[in-house]
């Protein structure tokens, strides 16, 4: 029986005698290896960032919104115009259910804001109350949020978030006191909120804040809301409040099925986690074909070797090598290239995650958990396409080997 | 110590049955060197192969050391050849990668014997084939066919093997050469009492071995012991 460190100096021996082979070998499953940690760090990335966004939406949060969400098919209301049902008097009802910490109406349309120096952007204006920086975890950096009195009066106050305020005011400019124009109507900013980081589809940072009777009378010229936001006291009163809500809304809109929809955080979290698992797998699949086909050029190159060696397997044998120690040596020799092509491919897939960071800006994240797959996969494609050409070397006649040209 | 009786081998070639071997019957004793000698085709290298353990009969039956050969199975079979046979193959058979000694060494490598005693062991049956020391780190196409011949011999010795067999060890080579040559199996078969078997079709190399079994078209027609057996001239050392 062959010694371990035998089979390891054999399997160096042959690897080296063809060079430009091996390396070319190898080079096929680096390629696979790192395309597949480059892949799910990608995804992964997308992941930790959609999450770590929706959460900083609020904690505890139920959202209602007029019309009904159909899994697949997006909202869909009842009739033209059947999506506005949501008034500031289901709001006002809402904040007497059990549970429920504070109750946000919301209006939010989209609006060209101007500042006086010309300045220009196309942003989200949510008209809302005091409760809303507390419902959606807003901090305040500078100045004051709108406050009830500005509601009470319909002030033309504004509270700007960071990106908007630099659009509008540039990087060192202050923008408090100063005056923005919304739909041709001028309002004074009073606070600027602290950045909470974007999310690719809806950025809490790019946005301008008012008074909710502002928007309704001044702006919008409309008091349907866009959405009733309600924070909930602890996580296990969501799922009471959820079904308290959706039951006081229904009698107050005398209707008999929902024309509205109530969603939880962990809904749309449960919903995104789904896309982005789905986009991940989407990633790591296509990377997993060029990891297979490193595996089958792997394949290849041992076959070649057992036809090019076989005179090589026919004296072992006649000198005394049992089977098992041609198909180990033949193993080993797979084994090899996945595992230097493994390690290779792990550092060069690490290296182009952190470059599409560096230069994309896109988030990634190499895992503990890709790489640990990334060399099981390649330890087990090294065995499962060494398995093949190991046994075929093995079973050889010492006679037909020994007597092949 | 090898007892054949009533061998038979036969290939199938496009189809047909071809028997290369009708029934052959003789023993040799351990410590014996004997000829096997033949034309072209009779079927020495398919005898040598049987005796060998590398193939196997399609009839009659072989026993090696009292032990029917018949029996086993390939692995058993391949630790037979790896401690108690010794092949010189008729082209040499050596491995292009490895230089001499872990040529000579490789048979150990099977063994599970450990590096140092394997060295050892190969530089022992370096010397008693007469291989010069400092080629020991050559790689085989950097030597002579002479030189080649004697790691294939000292391959063959290097497991301190009962039974060594050669197939036409001395086809390749000049006179002067392969009469070394024999001169090492002389040596290695009065001095350490090796049984050998020797195969070639040279009635003048045969006569360096004590007993001749003429063979052809897979019969033997005569067996007998030589009666003026040949000394190989001790010149080994001019095949440098
Ligand atoms: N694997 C095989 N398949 C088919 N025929 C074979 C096979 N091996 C040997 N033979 C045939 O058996 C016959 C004897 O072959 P063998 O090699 O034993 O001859 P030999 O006496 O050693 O000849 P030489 O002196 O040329 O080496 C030949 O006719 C050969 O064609
Ligand atoms: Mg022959």
């Amino acid at each position: 029986m062959t010694r371990p460190s035998d089979i390891f100096e054999e399997t160096a021996i042959a690897l080296l005698a063809n060079k430009a082979r091996s390396g070319l070998t190898i080079l096929g499953i680096v390629i696979g290896i790192a395309s597949v940690i480059a892949m799910v760090s990608i995804g992964r990335g997308a992941q930790g960032t959609i999450q770590s966004s929706i959460e900083g939406l609020g904690s505890n949060l139920l959202t209602i919104a007029p019309g009904v969400l159909q899994p697949g098919r997006g909202f869909v209301s009842s009739g033209r115009g059947g999506a506005q049902t949501l008034k500031k008097t289901d709001a006002d009802a809402l904040a007497n259910i059990f549970g429920v910490r504070y109750v946000s109406p919301e209006i939010q349309r989209r609006f060209q804001v101007t500042s006086q120096a010309g300045n220009n952007t196309n942003v989200t204006v949510i008209g809302g109350r005091e409760e809303y920086a507390a419902v959606h975890a807003m901090e305040i950096e500078n100045g004051i949020f709108v406050t009830s009195a500005n509601d009470r009066s319909m002030s033309r106050v504004a509270v700007l978030g960071p990106t908007t305020a630099q659009d509008l005011f540039g990087q060192d400019g202050d923008p408090l006191g100063k005056t923005i124009r919304i739909n041709k109507i001028n309002f004074k900013v009073i606070g600027v909120l602290k950045p909470k980081g974007g999310t690719g589809f809806f950025n809490p940072d790019d946005t301008v804040i008012i008074p909710l009777s502002t928007m309704e009378k001044i702006i919008a010229g409309s008091d349907y809301l866009s959405t009733i936001a309600i924070s909930v006291t602890a996580k296990d009163q969501m799922a009471p409040v959820k079904e308290e809500a959706s039951a006081l809304l229904i009698e107050r809109h005398h209707v008999s099925e929902p024309d509205f929809s109530i969603v939880s955080q962990e809904d749309i979290l449960g919903a995104l986690s789904q896309v982005t698992t789905t986009f991940t797998l989407f990633l790591a699949s296509i990377a997993g074909i060029s990891l297979i086909v490193g595996g089958i050029g792997i394949m290849n190159m041992m076959l070649t070797a057992v036809t090019e060696r076989t005179r090589e397997i026919g004296l072992r044998k006649a000198i005394g090598a049992r089977r098992r120690d041609i198909s180990l040596q033949f193993l080993a020799e797979a084994i090899m290239l996945t595992f230097v092509g493994g390690v290779i491919g792990i550092t060069l897939g690490w290296m182009v995650a952190v470059g599409i960071s560096r230069i994309t800006g896109i988030a990634t994240i190499v895992s503990l958990q890709s790489i640990v797959l990334a060399c099981s996969v390649s330890a087990v494609i090294g065995i499962v396409f060494g398995y093949y050409p190991a046994q075929r070397a093995a079973g050889l006649n010492p006679i037909d080997a020994l007597r092949y040209e | 110590m090898i007892e054949c009786s009533e061998i038979k081998k036969s290939y199938i070639v496009g189809g047909a049955e071809m028997q290369v071997l009708h029934g052959v019957t003789f023993t040799i004793r351990t410590g014996e060197f004997v000829a096997i000698m033949g034309p072209s085709g009779s079927g020495k290298s398919t005898l040598m192969n049987i005796i060998g353990c590398l193939d196997s009969p399609s009839g009659g039956s072989y026993a090696l050391d009292g032990q029917d050969v018949s029996l086993l199975c390939d692995d058993e079979l391949a630790d037979i050849r790896n401690s108690n046979i010794g092949f010189v193959f008729q082209s040499f058979n050596l491995l292009r990668r490895a230089d001499v000694l872990r040529n000579v060494a490789l048979p150990l490598v099977y063994a599970g014997m450990e590096r140092h005693e394997r060295e050892k062991r190969a530089k022992d049956a370096l010397g008693s084939a007469a291989f010069p020391e400092e080629f020991w780190h050559h790689l085989p196409n950097q030597l002579s066919g002479g030189m080649m011949q004697r790691v294939a011999i000292a391959r063959a010795l290097v497991n301190n093997p009962l039974l060594i067999l050669a197939d036409e060890p001395t086809g390749n080579l000049d006179t002067k050469t392969g009469e070394a040559v024999l001169d090492t199996f002389q040596r290695l078969n009065m001095k350490e009492g090796r049984t050998i078997v020797l195969i070639t079709h040279e009635r003048y190399v045969a006569e360096h071995a004590q007993r001749i079994i003429h063979i052809r078209d897979g019969a033997i027609v005569e067996d007998s012991s030589v009666k003026n057996r040949r000394i190989a001239d001790n010149h080994h050392d001019e095949t440098k």
